[in-house]
């Protein structure tokens, strides 16, 4: 049993402090500690990192869509090929889809060369991969739910009865 | 030939009390880096489905008047939501008036019901409007106070105690602006029981009526036979994040809102169209964000008042609304003075409880419907200026 509220406000802003969400919480420090040390052993929670913009810090990364047409293995389905792809550090992200193809790789690089690499040399030539469609990302707008350029700024009046 | 002056300004205008705290608005206006805990309305802009639908409307050329009731579809969503909410069922052709804000809603109620000298019973602290809305139909206002030591909730006594042959209504509003207080279904019931034993009007402001945390929010006309007495008045503002938008309803008998209908009628037309649209889609479709929201909210509440009471505030739970009302006697100021020190010393701004009726003194109002670093700022400075100035 994990405590769904305390996972909810550390998804919004993993940099809380036990303290602060014990206050958010109504709970104590100690609870909170214990509930979050309990999903991070049971890996709940995988991991705390920070959604980089990186268009602001003018050192953009190339990121390209993979559809990746794969035939199922006998057993272990599309299991053993997802994992050949996802343990490159290049793929960012990837899910097995429904649809006209069946693996969605993202994948990150330098420079489109880099990708294209990637894409060509490690990812195509797997065996079971039968067919691959790059699709380039011309522009980030909002990453996980985070608008990245353009936040709304609060224009209330100081006071109202 | 000497004649006295007259007075441009009506006696009915001049009856109602302008704001005393004019000059602490004055000195807010012109400083810079304070945080504000003295506002009325959510942090949150409009979800962008409401704003989306009504950009839509707009390209489709829907600008023009709806309806003096206010556009049907809408009428029928709210009738189907308050029967889904409370099992009340109300006619959306005869007895519900979408209207500009609550705030509309709240004066044509009044000015519907209330004669010259007619006593509308209100337990204050309350809203700032709902004496004045009394007054501007020339009813007369009584304040019954509630207290912190009994949760600023009503007490049935002693809304039966105040009753006098001129009492018409009733005028309550819970959740509660300022207190944050909720009242629990039995008093509530009890209250109910007073208006039928001595047949009187309920106008029931439930603009906060979603905001409520860990109890559930008891709808005065759902009381066993208070639907044909109460008229339900209720909003988009506050749940949906819509304040802007100005769009209420009122929700009664046939007679009182076809009297309220009258009214509106010749003073508002309609409630403006797309806004109506947007409201729409927030019965629609707002559900989540609603609940969201509210979530958001609870955690702020919680950590806002542990905040108070750690500072050494006495401040009772507001199971409501986005409001604290903390006790700050222990400072030995008047709820005005405080209010004006704090914003000078530490740049916080809070409300005077005064503001909502004399019973307010001892107490300030503090929107928790602000960002949580903030609040944890706000609570850094309320504390150094509390050390500082404790008795």
């Amino acid at each position: 049993m994990f405590n769904k509220e305390i996972l909810r406000i550390l998804e919004k802003d993993g940099k809380l402090t036990p303290k602060q969400v014990a206050a958010m919480t109504g709970s104590t420090v100690d609870e909170v500690s214990k509930a979050i040390k309990q999903a991070e052993d049971e890996r709940a929670i995988v991991k705390y990192k920070a959604l980089i913009n990186w268009g602001k810090v003018g050192n953009e990364h190339v990121w390209a869509l993979i559809e990746v047409k794969i035939t199922p293995q006998r057993d272990v389905g599309f299991d053993s090929i997802a994992e050949r792809i996802y343990r490159f550090d290049e793929a960012r992200t990837v899910y097995l889809m429904s649809g006209t193809y069946d693996l969605a790789v993202l994948v990150e690089g330098k420079s489109m060369q880099e990708v294209a690499e990637f894409v060509t040399r490690k990812l195509a030539p797997i065996e079971g991969v039968t067919g691959t469609t790059s699709h380039f990302v011309l522009k980030r707008y909002k990453e996980d739910g985070e608008i990245l350029d353009g936040k709304e700024e609060s224009k209330r009046q100081a006071v109202i009865l | 030939m000497k004649t006295e002056k007259r007075s441009p300004v009506s006696q009915r205008a001049n009856s109602i009390a302008p704001s005393g705290i004019r000059k602490f608005f004055d000195l807010l206006a012109s400083m810079e880096g304070v945080i504000s805990l003295g506002v009325g309305e959510p942090d949150y802009a409009t979800p962008w489905r409401m704003r989306e639908a009504a950009i839509y409307s707009l390209e489709q050329g829907k600008t023009m008047y709806t309806s003096n009731l206010g556009t049907p579809e809408l009428r029928q969503e709210l009738s189907r939501h308050l029967e889904q909410r409370y099992g009340l069922k109300y006619d959306p052709a005869t007895e519900i008036l979408i209207t500009v804000g609550v705030s509309e809603a709240l004066d044509l109620a009044m000015r519907a019901t209330i004669d010259p000298g007619d006593q509308v019973i209100m337990p204050a602290p309350c809203y700032v409007a709902y004496p004045a809305s009394v007054s501007l139909s020339a009813g007369q206002p009584v304040m019954i106070p509630t207290v912190e030591a009994a949760n600023f909730e009503i007490d049935a006594a002693d809304i039966e105690a105040a009753i006098t042959p001129r009492t018409k209504a009733i005028l309550s509003g819970y959740p509660a602006n300022p207190t944050g207080a909720v009242m629990p279904k039995e008093k509530l019931a009890a209250v109910a029981a007073v208006a039928r034993r001595h047949d009187l009007l309920v106008m029931s402001d439930e603009i906060y009526a979603r905001l409520v945390y860990g109890i559930e929010h008891t709808c005065f006309a759902a009381l066993p036979g208070m639907q044909e007495r109460t008229v339900l008045l209720g909003g988009f503002s506050k749940a949906y994040a819509m304040t802007g938008w100005r769009i209420g309803y009122a929700a009664g008998p046939r007679e009182i809102i076809a009297a309220m209908t009258k009214i509106h009628q010749y003073t508002i037309m309609c409630a403006p169209t797309m806004a109506q649209v947007a409201a729409l889609e927030a019965l629609r479709g707002g559900e989540e964000s609603v609940l969201e929201m509210v979530a958001d909210y609870n955690r702020r509440r919680k950590m806002f008042v542990k905040g108070l009471r750690d500072i050494g505030f006495s401040c009772f739970e507001p199971k409501g609304a986005f409001y604290a009302f903390p006790n700050i006697t222990i400072t030995g100021m008047s709820s005005e003075i405080f209010a004006e020190k704090l914003l000078q010393e530490e740049k916080v701004a809070v409300v005077p409880g005064t503001a909502f009726g004399a019973c307010g003194e001892g107490f300030v109002r503090c929107c928790y419907a602000t960002s949580l670093p903030e609040l944890e700022e706000a609570l850094v400075r309320i504390r150094r200026f509390v050390n500082k100035h404790r008795k």
